[in-house]
């Protein structure tokens, strides 16, 4: 039976993952799964990167920055299979409110106006998990799209999860863009409340995603096809709101998150809360794991995320780094996979981002597919390349 | 040439910070886990950093090397020009190097070289000195339920360490499980 050796950070969207080891989903395609929590996502990418993992619970945009050679050893890395949509927040600290003269349960535009009119007397520091993570990108794309420059009015630090307690006890930060379950720990510890989730600044933002080893993806092939099928199902099985219990435990325990299954179970179910004070909110998917093609691995999602980093001026993005990016994403390895399950699977491998306001209808070999929604906050489209 | 050594571990960081004196670096800072760690980096502008693969501030690190990309000193992760072999081999010990303002690869090498060498004797020292806390725990264990064992039935020590042990062997198990149980027992008996 062949081991696969998986990384993962602790946070709920590692939940495919643990059903596919805790579940049996791997062990019915003849695959042993063993897991792995690590402490930075610099080492996940590392031991991807030298052999020691052959599988890993990746931030969207870590193995196109590898692959670019934006970061870490060389190697080249493909992305199968996305793990979920969305799930994290975007919280302000109690502190920063209080300074800025703002309830707890203040919204997103209250907190953009007082960025804007730097009502701090200093640019406002916000937090993200990791530089090449979704994370950044989103928050970045949210504070222009409410007329914030992200390199003059706001600073934004790297603050892993299990630093941000002491940053923001230290006022090393005002806010921060999380994944949950971080942001909900920080609203229980009163320290933080969330005004905006991932969701609402980019609906089909591609969160977490599982990458491999261009080289050993192709010595293992049969494998890594059982090993998708199985992570389809698992997916599948993490979606259905009737698990959500079972899950909330399973992840819950000391070898995963080690937290209460109460908190991970909010940010399952979308039923936030976003106050030290218990002001619920409901979250319409608040995070996505298996809906439509939603695990698709989408080559403008990928593209998307380059014009973000071109946008920013962490690449300039020529045509060489824009067929990098497009061969980091393996949409056909998925169809592969997953065609023996009888599936819908999209026909395209690229789509028009953000077009979607509502669950749609789209092409696919088989059935019908239905795509969305993938609205961005300010209305914004991006078309990848309108020839595909 | 100045060297940062990131590590939670005292006593490890200290190994290390006295061996690269030993070798001709004298220069060396060890900086523990702080929440300002970019600002005091900037303080101490080095010309390599060392980092415990365990510090969760790494990411943090990481960062640094994204914004060195735009402004003035370009940091980069130690990649030997032999290839992948000794990255795997630091990140198998549990070492991340890097180097700033293009530091020659050579100057660098012995210093990780040293560094996953140190790296990994300490994870060996520490699994022994695990085992021998296992191994004086358990004996702990088994001599209080050879004491209770004697109590309770009026033996010998040695009459009592046989009925030990052939009750582990007759159940399959290992004697210290068969000490814990006696020990929970009792304890639960006197409550």
């Amino acid at each position: 039976m062949t081991e696969i050796r998986i990384g993962f950070i602790p946070l709920v969207d590692v939940a495919p993952l643990v059903a596919l080891k805790e579940i049996g989903f791997a062990r019915e395609e003849g695959i042993e799964v063993s897991l792995h929590r690590e402490i930075s996502w610099s080492n996940i990418r590392d031991k991807l990167a030298v052999g020691l993992y052959d599988g890993s619970h990746l931030l969207a945009p870590m193995a196109l920055a590898t692959n670019l050679g934006l970061a870490g050893p060389p190697a080249d890395l493909i992305v199968p299979y996305v793990l979920n949509l969305n799930g994290d927040v975007l919280c302000a600290t109690s502190a920063f409110l209080e300074a800025v003269g703002l309830p707890p349960d203040a919204g997103a535009k209250d907190v953009a106006a007082r960025i804007r009119a730097g009502a701090l007397g200093r640019p406002v520091t916000f937090g993200v998990p990791f530089f090449f993570s979704t994370h950044h990108f989103l928050l970045r794309y949210w504070l222009a799209s409410e007329g914030i420059d992200p390199a003059r009015d706001v600073r934004i630090e790297v603050v892993p999860p299990p630093l941000m307690p002491e940053a923001i006890g230290n006022g090393v930060i005002d806010g921060m863009m999380v994944g949950e379950p971080w942001g909900s720990v920080a609203v229980d510890r009163g320290e933080a409340s969330i005004f905006l989730s991932a969701t609402e600044i980019w609906a089909g933002a591609p969160e977490k995603v599982f990458g491999m080893r261009r080289s050993w993806a192709e010595a293992n092939a049969g494998a890594v096809q059982g090993l998708l099928r199985a992570l389809y199902r698992a997916s599948a099985w993490v979606q259905d709101p009737s698990n959500r219990v079972t899950l909330s435990e399973l992840l819950a325990r000391e070898a995963y998150l080690d937290l209460s299954a109460e908190v991970i179970e909010r940010a399952l179910s979308g039923d936030l809360t976003r106050t030290p004070q218990g002001l619920q909110g409901k979250i319409d998917r608040f995070v996505v794991f298996q809906d439509g093609a939603s695990s698709f691995p989408w080559l403008s999602q990928a593209l998307w995320l380059l014009t973000q980093m071109e946008r920013w001026g962490f690449v300039s993005a020529t045509p060489e780094l824009q067929r990098v990016v497009r061969n980091t994403m393996a949409p056909n390895l998925y169809r592969e996979a997953l065609t023996p399950l009888g599936i819908a699977i999209p026909s395209a491998n690229s789509k028009v981002e953000g077009a979607l306001h509502e669950s749609t209808p789209a092409a696919s070999a088989l059935g019908r597919l239905f795509l969305g929604p993938d609205a961005f906050c300010d209305g914004g489209v991006f078309d990848p390349a309108p020839s595909e | 040439m100045k060297i940062v050594v990131i590590d939670l571990q005292n006593e490890r960081a200290g190994l290390i910070k006295e061996a690269l004196a030993e070798a001709g670096f004298p220069d060396v800072v060890v900086v523990a886990e702080t929440d300002r760690l970019l600002e005091r980096l900037g303080e101490l502008d080095p010309d390599a950093v060392l980092i415990d693969l365990e510090a969760p501030s790494r990411d943090m690190l990481e960062q640094m090397f994204e914004v060195s990309r735009q402004v003035k000193r370009p940091v980069a992760m130690f990649v030997d020009d032999t290839g992948e072999s000794s990255i795997a081999a630091a990140v198998e010990a549990g070492v991340g190097a890097y180097v700033v303002n293009g530091l020659a690869k050579a100057r660098i090498k012995p210093v990780m070289d040293l560094a996953i060498s140190r790296y990994n004797a300490f994870t060996r020292l520490q699994t022994e000195l695990d085992t021998a806390k296992a191994a004086l725990a358990e004996r702990k264990l088994i001599d209080r339920a050879k004491g209770i064992l004697m109590k309770m039935r009026g033996i010998e020590e040695e009459e009592a360490y046989k009925l030990l042990r052939n009750t582990a062997m007759n159940q399959n198990r290992r004697i210290v499980e068969i000490a814990e149980g006696i020990v929970t027992t009792a304890e639960l008996f006197h409550q």
